[in-house]
Parts: C-alpha cells; structure tokens; sequence
C-alpha cells in the first residue's frame, strides 16, 4: 500500500500571523516557559546534527556573560541543499523573528546573519528585511541588532565552529569540542548558532504552541521539515512535509517512476538503494539536513560517489590527516579498482579507511564521509568494479 | 597613496582595525578589485597590525577571496552532482571554446575568469552558474553562447 507523503504547509505558509507579532507575543511570556515549549515540542536543529533546541537554548541562557550572540547560520553548503535560502528569500521575518525570540530567551544582544557567498544576491532584500525588524525591535523595547556576515566560500564554514573561526578573521578549521560555541563561541563568549530552517520552526512552535506542532511527524522526528529535492524527479524544489515517511512512498510522489536509488542528508548522509525504500522510514535516525538527491536507472554510481569524493577532498580543511589524506586515498583507490590496477577486495579496506575517519576526524566533515562511501560501495558493488 | 591603498583605508576605517573585520575587508577590496594583490594584502597586514602571512593564510583559504588576477566577469560552474547529473560538462566544454581558455584560466584581456565551484544552491534548477554575484539556472549550450555573447558585446 502506498501514501501520499504527508504534506504540511506551515514554515511556507504566507504570514498568517504577522511573524513580528509572534515575537512580541513570545515576549510576554516567561523565558523558561518558551523553552519548555520548545523541549515539549521536540524541534530538533535542522542544520544537520539534530541536536534539540530547547536544550540550546537552556545552556544558552544558564550561561553568565557579559556578552552574548546568537548566530543564524545560513551558509547551506550541503550538495542537494537549498531550503535555507528559500526561507530568506519568501519568508525572511520568520527566521528573524526566531533569532529575536532566541535574543530573548537567552539574553543576547548582538545578532548575525552569516550568509554564505553563493547568495550574494540575497543581501539587499535581507538588510531591508533587518531594518523592518530593527524598527519592530525598538517598538517592542527589545535590545537586539542583527547584522549579516557574508562567507568567503568554504563548505567546512557551515560547521559551527569553523563558521566562528572565519568570523574571527582567521581560515575556517574547525575547533575541538568542547568547548562548544555555546560556552565558547565568537570572541569568546557564549554563543548559540542555530540553522535557518530551525530558528524559523521556533516561531511556528511559538505560533501554535507544542501540542499542536507536535500532531506533525513521528515520535522519533517532531513536526515538518523542508526537504530539498534535486535529481531525476519530475518535481524538483522544496517540499515541506511531515517527518517519519516510508521511502518506498517519498519515491512514488518524487520520483520520475524509475528510481534506483535517493540520498538523503545530503554528501554527507546515506544512500539508499530500491530494495530497501519498503523497510526505510526517512527522518528517523538520519541526518536531518533535507537534502534528498533522486536517481533513476540510468546513472552510474561510480560517477555519483566519485563526484562526493571530489567534493569532500576539496572541501576538506586539511586540518587533520585522516580527513585531509583520507578523501585523497578514498578517491584515488576507487578510480583504481575501476581501472583494474587494484583487485576489488581493495573497496573493503577503503570502506575500512572510511570507518576510521570516522572515529578520527575532528569534525563532521571527515566522520560523516563513511555514510556515503559504504553505502554506495556495498550497494553497488558491481558499479565500482565493471 | 595608491588606488589600493586608498581602498584599503577607507574599507578599514569602515570596518574597523580589529582582528573580527579582516574578512569583511578582504571581501570589499575584492569586490572593487576582484583579486587580492600582494600590495592590498600587505596593506591590510599593516593596517590591522598582523603579519602578510596570517592575511594571505587565511584568504588563500576561501574560494572567494582570490590572490590571483581574475577577470571583470567571473564564471563559477557547478560541477557538484545534481549539475553533473544534468550535462554541466557540455556547458563548461562549449565555454571553453568559445572563451579558448581551459576551466581555472582567464582571457588574456582579463575579461573572464572560467572556474568551476561546488553546489551554489540552485540544484532544482540545475545545470547552474554564478557569474559575478548573478545567477544563471537551466542552462543549455545555447543558452550559455547567448549569455557570454551579451557580456563580449558589452565589454568590446
Ligand atoms: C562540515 C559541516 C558543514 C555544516 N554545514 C552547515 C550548514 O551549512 N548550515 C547549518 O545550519 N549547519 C551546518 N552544519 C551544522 C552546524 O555545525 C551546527 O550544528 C548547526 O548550525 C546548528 O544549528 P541547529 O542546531 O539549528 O541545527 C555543518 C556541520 C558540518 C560538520
Ligand atoms: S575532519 Fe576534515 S574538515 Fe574536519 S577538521 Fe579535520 S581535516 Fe578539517
Ligand atoms: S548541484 Fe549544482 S547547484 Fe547544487
């Protein structure tokens, strides 16, 4: 039996309720209420690590400083991925109204925007945008500025720690954690860097309240998520829907009726091969960045891993050896076993070399390469060697 | 005082000498002169009192900051897979023939720089390209020699 995807039309929905409103109403409630109602509605971030927001949040405020920020990421760098600048673009006062609630909640006075260079073009609607918001800000008695940083072009900068790094002036490497920005963050000081999509799901949870947001998605996955969809579909763009579908029904309403296999969570996140979209749900346990990459028989997967790997050894800050010689080897040892100059038992000690990246790298980009690189290469094994 | 010196002190006194403005004004000297010279970069290193090498580390680590001369029109290609998967080799192809430079080149004259960059967000669009700060979607050969064909028409 196959369902229709469960739509839902919340975060693109037109401001039935002026966002502004949202905040001014959120601003009369008690700080620790917010932040119950957003433990209560389970909103986890959606700049692909899942942590939950309230639980952000919650640290943020605890911490004493003289000075705190909160951080709009928006540097959406993920292949497949381009939800977050949706939002800026049709529905901005949203998202700005979430880093105001966040100001709020946590006691932060200074705001950014760090908008990655691709989306240049969207900076003159955006500091408009601000202005409006500025103009609402001193109406409401709220001390909050917000200014946006532009990125200079770097997918590790989407990584919250490097992201601070670049914004300190210096190259976007990655910090150890802990500290988290949330403690340690830009100059120094408490931080709370939080995805687009995730700070404009704040407002709606405050617009409906928990209970309702809740009815949304599955146990696992709370409320709607936008999900990027790119490839071979006859319905590319962003759809938002309720978490928690089968992948066998995701396909059936995206796919172009020939689908072999869909990534989800971007590069960095799993492939799924035919036979499994029966048994896989999406949302629960994967990553939840929202990109879903379609396609159908006639690609090669060689070609598509081999596109990854490129990505990831360009990308790759070169800050630690596993990560830095790992993508290198990952890619030259595929061409190899494609070439014939390597046996192809020589894929299982590079998915070997992906587990250890995994557990070496310092940070995300370097760990999360063994999603794709296994699943791929135990899916398609044939594809690698023939 | 040099084009770029002026530059420089007018975008640091904007932006101010601490460590937190080097980004932004890198990003205005680029923006006006669409590469990072050796003068400009020793310039800001003077400026905000840190050493050339900590300037030029931290650009040579973002694609967007170049320390290499670039053309008035920089064309960014997406090569990353759903653009690969929708003929973005075609395009960077029929490019280079009619710009008769190869991908990371630029004209002689310095009018166009040909790079290719990783997803830019346009994917449901896809093949993409940035040229500058503008965005170009769908595109075919044919749409790409009218495109380049505009910008020659206008720079010659
Ligand atoms: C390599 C890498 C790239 C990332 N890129 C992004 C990004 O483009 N946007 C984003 O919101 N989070 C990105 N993240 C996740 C951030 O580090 C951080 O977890 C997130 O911004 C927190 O916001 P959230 O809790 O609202 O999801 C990236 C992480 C890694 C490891
Ligand atoms: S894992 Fe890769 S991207 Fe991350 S810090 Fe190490 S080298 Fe840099
Ligand atoms: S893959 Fe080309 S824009 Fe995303």
């Amino acid at each position: 039996m196959t369902n229709i995807p469960k739509k839902a039309d919340i975060l693109f929905s037109a401001y039935s309720v002026e966002p502004y409103q949202i905040l001014k109403d959120a601003m009369k409630r008690k700080k620790e209420d917010i932040i119950q109602e957003l433990l209560d509605s389970g909103l986890r971030g959606r700049g692909g690590a899942g942590f939950p927001t309230g639980m952000k949040w919650k640290f943020g405020a605890a911490e004493k400083a003289d000075q705190k920020y909160v951080i709009c990421n928006a540097d959406e760098g993920e292949p497949g991925t381009f939800k977050d600048k949706k939002l800026l673009t049709d529905v901005p006062r949203k998202t700005i109204s979430g880093m105001a609630i966040c100001a709020y909640v946590t006691g932060a006075t200074k705001g950014f925007i760090y908008l990655r260079a691709e989306y240049r073009y969207l900076l003159a609607s955006l500091e408009k945008e601000i202005e409006v918001f500025e103009q609402k800000a001193k109406e409401f008695g709220l001390d909050f500025e917000i200014k946006i940083f532009m990125g200079a072009g770097a997918y590790v900068c989407g990584e919250e720690t490097a992201l601070i790094e670049s914004m300190e002036g210096k190259r976007g490497e990655p910090r150890n954690k802990p500290p988290y920005p949330i403690q340690n963050g830009y100059l120094g000081k408490p931080t709370i860097v939080n995805n687009v999509e995730t700070l404009a799901s704040v407002s709606m949870v405050c617009r409906l309240g928990a209970e309702e947001y809740k009815k949304l998605g599955t146990s696992d996955q709370k409320g709607s998520k936008l999900f990027s969809i790119s490839g071979d579909s006859p319905k590319e763009g962003v759809h938002e829907l309720e978490l928690g579908m089968k992948v066998s029904d995701f396909v059936t309403e995206y796919g172009d009726g020939d689908t072999k296999a869909i990534q989800v969570g971007g590069v960095a996140g799993y492939c799924i091969p035919r036979k499994k979209f029966e048994s896989t749900i999406i949302g629960e346990g994967q990553t939840t960045g929202g990109s879903t990459l379609i396609f159908n028989s006639t690609r090669s997967m060689y070609r598509v891993l081999h596109n990854y790997l490129d990505f990831y050894a360009e990308e790759s800050c070169g800050q630690c050896t596993p990560c830095r010689v790992g993508c290198q080897q990952l890619l030259k040892g595929i061409e190899a076993v494609k070439a014939g100059t390597k046996p192809p038992k020589y894929l299982d000690q590079l998915m070997k070399l992906s587990n250890t990246m995994n557990l070496t790298s310092k940070c995300g980009l370097g760990q999360s390469v063994t999603n794709s690189f296994t699943t791929i290469v135990e899916n398609f094994r044939e594809e690698m060697i023939f | 005082m040099t084009k770029t010196n002026e530059l420089v002190k007018k975008l640091v006194e904007e932006h101010g000498v601490a460590r937190e403005s080097l980004l932004p004004v890198l990003q205005g000297i680029v923006k006006e002169e669409r590469y990072l010279s050796k003068e400009a970069m020793r310039d800001v290193a003077e400026q905000l009192d840190i050493s050339a090498a900590e300037v030029y580390g931290t650009a040579s680590f973002f694609s967007f900051l170049d320390t290499e001369e670039k053309g008035k029109y920089i064309i960014r290609v997406c090569k990353s897979i759903t653009c690969d998967m929708k003929g973005k080799c075609e395009l960077v192809r029929t490019m280079e023939d009619i710009l008769k430079i190869k991908v990371g080149q630029t004209t002689v004259g310095k009018r166009f720089s040909l790079l290719e960059t990783n997803c830019i967000g346009l994917c449901d669009q896809g093949p993409a390209m940035l040229i500058n700060d503008d965005y170009y979607t769908k595109l075919t050969p044919v749409k790409v020699r009218e495109i380049l064909g505009d910008l020659i028409r206008k720079t010659s």
